[in-house]
């Protein structure tokens, strides 16, 4: 008997393509991910980040040509409810925070558990309610979110993601719509997510969150992933040209 | 007033009224729902339901009201023999409904779509993130959003149906419209009070309606 588990990884990219047209948004992702690592994307603007994530829970499709993705050993469906299934598995923290703007904010984290996970009321309420006060706005729960500030606005959509118990988290640039005095707040959940085990995926340009809570670092450049190393190692010591000029463009700003 | 007192006692004016009280309720009711039938089907990722429609909606809003109700009564009625009450009246009051109805569900279809338009796209996608299919996020999310987003073009499409229902009179429907036509008839010398009374009357009826649309508008706007 050895230690070392067979598992499949948790979400599995491999040979993906991705156009819009005749541009080329993502080139040859080969990625495995195993179940509770930490995963920073980092990368100029336009190299590919967000549509990384979005092909992940199939916001975005990829190329028919071989390449596939899989969570958990399944393959992505291509439509209906298989997929609706597996998104709900993956879970998904925008950067705009994209809360219901029409429900409150008890309502937008049950909203997901009621209808789709068929969790009956009182207990999706229950639940709800432990997940706001995890990320700090249980006293919120009634209100709209347009009355939150960002930061708040931000850990809703993070609880609101918790709620459906996802396999992974992805987050895209969770920080990047905040005003620097909220940013560290939802930081911090996020630092707490990854140390209670969570599976992540973090695009994200806090160099600081990404050396404390990230296992491993993909640099992403021109739609395909350029260094695949460890935050300390691609800070230090970066490899290739374009992280060295990329380090030294958001360390100067 | 002597006069105004003897055409309300001659002629059925509040009978007419009631009537179109009556074809705007059913009507708004069929056409709001097919409205969003439309706008739903419209706004699917399923191409022949787009497609069907869009066909829907650029036909029947190209025709002529008066051009449908005619339609309805001499084709159904008078053509294909199909009557849908044995009652005379009843039956062309229910082919008029239908006639407004067909007409006004692409201009609810329209009105809601805008209010589609106002709801940003990233509420759709967290709507599909948490593993909502198409119909339960349109259900659950946009068309609540929409619909409150719509609330003036949606009351603005009521008002026009409301008037609209005089020309059920084209189909033979006992109306307010047909009323003061025919007191204008046989007394040409109260005109001007016939034609006040018709006024007066659509106005208590669309009055209310533009004053709630704006009160609701202004109420369940979606704070973003
Ligand atoms: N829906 C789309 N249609 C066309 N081009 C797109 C679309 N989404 C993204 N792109 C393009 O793909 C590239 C990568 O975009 P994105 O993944 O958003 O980059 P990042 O998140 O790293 O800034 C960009 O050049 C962008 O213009
Ligand atoms: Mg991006």
């Amino acid at each position: 008997m050895t230690t070392e588990t067979n598992q499949a990884p948790l979400v599995k990219m491999s040979g993906v393509n991705k156009h819009f047209g005749q541009f080329q948004a993502l080139s040859d992702i080969n990625i495995d991910i195993p179940t509770g690592q930490v995963c920073i994307v980092v990368g100029p603007s336009g190299s590919g980040k967000s549509t990384l994530c979005r092909t992940i829970n199939r916001l975005e499709t990829i190329d028919n040509d071989g390449g596939y993705i899989e969570i958990d050993g399944k393959r992505l469906p291509e439509e209906g409810k298989a997929l609706a299934a597996l998104r709900a598995d993956v879970g998904m923290v925008f950067q705009s925070f994209n809360l219901f703007a029409h429900k409150s904010v008890l309502e937008n984290v049950t909203l997901g558990p009621i209808k789709v996970r068929k969790v009956p009321k009182k207990q999706a309420e229950q639940e709800a309610m432990e997940y706001l006060d995890r990320v700090g706005v249980g006293e919120q729960a009634r209100k709209l979110p347009a009355h939150l500030s960002g930061g708040q606005q931000q850990r809703v959509a993070i609880a609101r993601a918790l709620a459906m118990k996802p396999k992974v988290l992805l987050f895209d640039e969770p920080t990047s719509a905040l005003d620097p005095e909220m940013v560290q707040e939802v930081l911090d959940v996020m630092v707490d997510l990854a140390a209670g085990g969570m599976t992540m995926v973090v695009v994200t340009h806090e160099m600081g969150f990404a050396r404390k809570a990230g296992d491993r670092l993909l640099f992403m450049s021109e739609g395909a992933v350029v260094e695949d190393t460890t935050p300390q190692e691609f800070f230090t010591n970066p490899q290739t040209a374009r992280a060295q000029d990329f380090l030294s463009k958001i360390l100067t700003e | 007033m002597e006069d105004i007192l003897f055409l309300f006692e001659q002629y059925p004016i509040f009978e007419g009224f009631w009537t179109n009280i009556k074809l705007a309720f059913w009507s708004s009711i069929s056409a709001f729902t097919l409205g969003v039938i439309l706008a739903l089907f419209r706004i699917s990722p399923v191409r022949s339901l787009s497609w069907l429609s869009a066909a829907f909606i650029n036909l029947v809003r190209n025709i002529p009201l008066t051009v449908l109700v005619v339609m309805a009564v001499l084709v159904f009625w008078g053509q294909l023999q199909i009557s849908l009450h044995s009652d005379f009246n009843t039956n062309f009051f229910l082919l008029a409904t239908i006639a407004l109805s067909m007409y006004h569900a692409p201009f609810f279809a329209e009105a809601i779509r805008s209010g589609v338009n106002t709801v940003p796209l990233g509420q759709a996608e967290a709507a599909r993130a948490i593993g909502l299919g198409f119909f339960s996020a349109a259900r659950l999310i946009i068309i609540p959003q929409a619909l409150r987003g719509a609330i003036t073009p949606i009351g603005n499409t009521l008002i026009a149906l409301i008037k609209n229902t005089t020309v059920a009179a084209a189909g033979s429907v006992l109306e307010a419209s047909g009323v003061m036509r025919t007191m204008i008839e046989f007394n040409p010398n109260l005109m001007v009070a016939i034609f006040l009374i018709i006024a007066i009357g659509f106005s208590l009826i669309v009055i209310p309606v533009g004053l709630i649309t704006t009160w609701l508008s202004e109420k369940l706007a979606v704070t973003r």
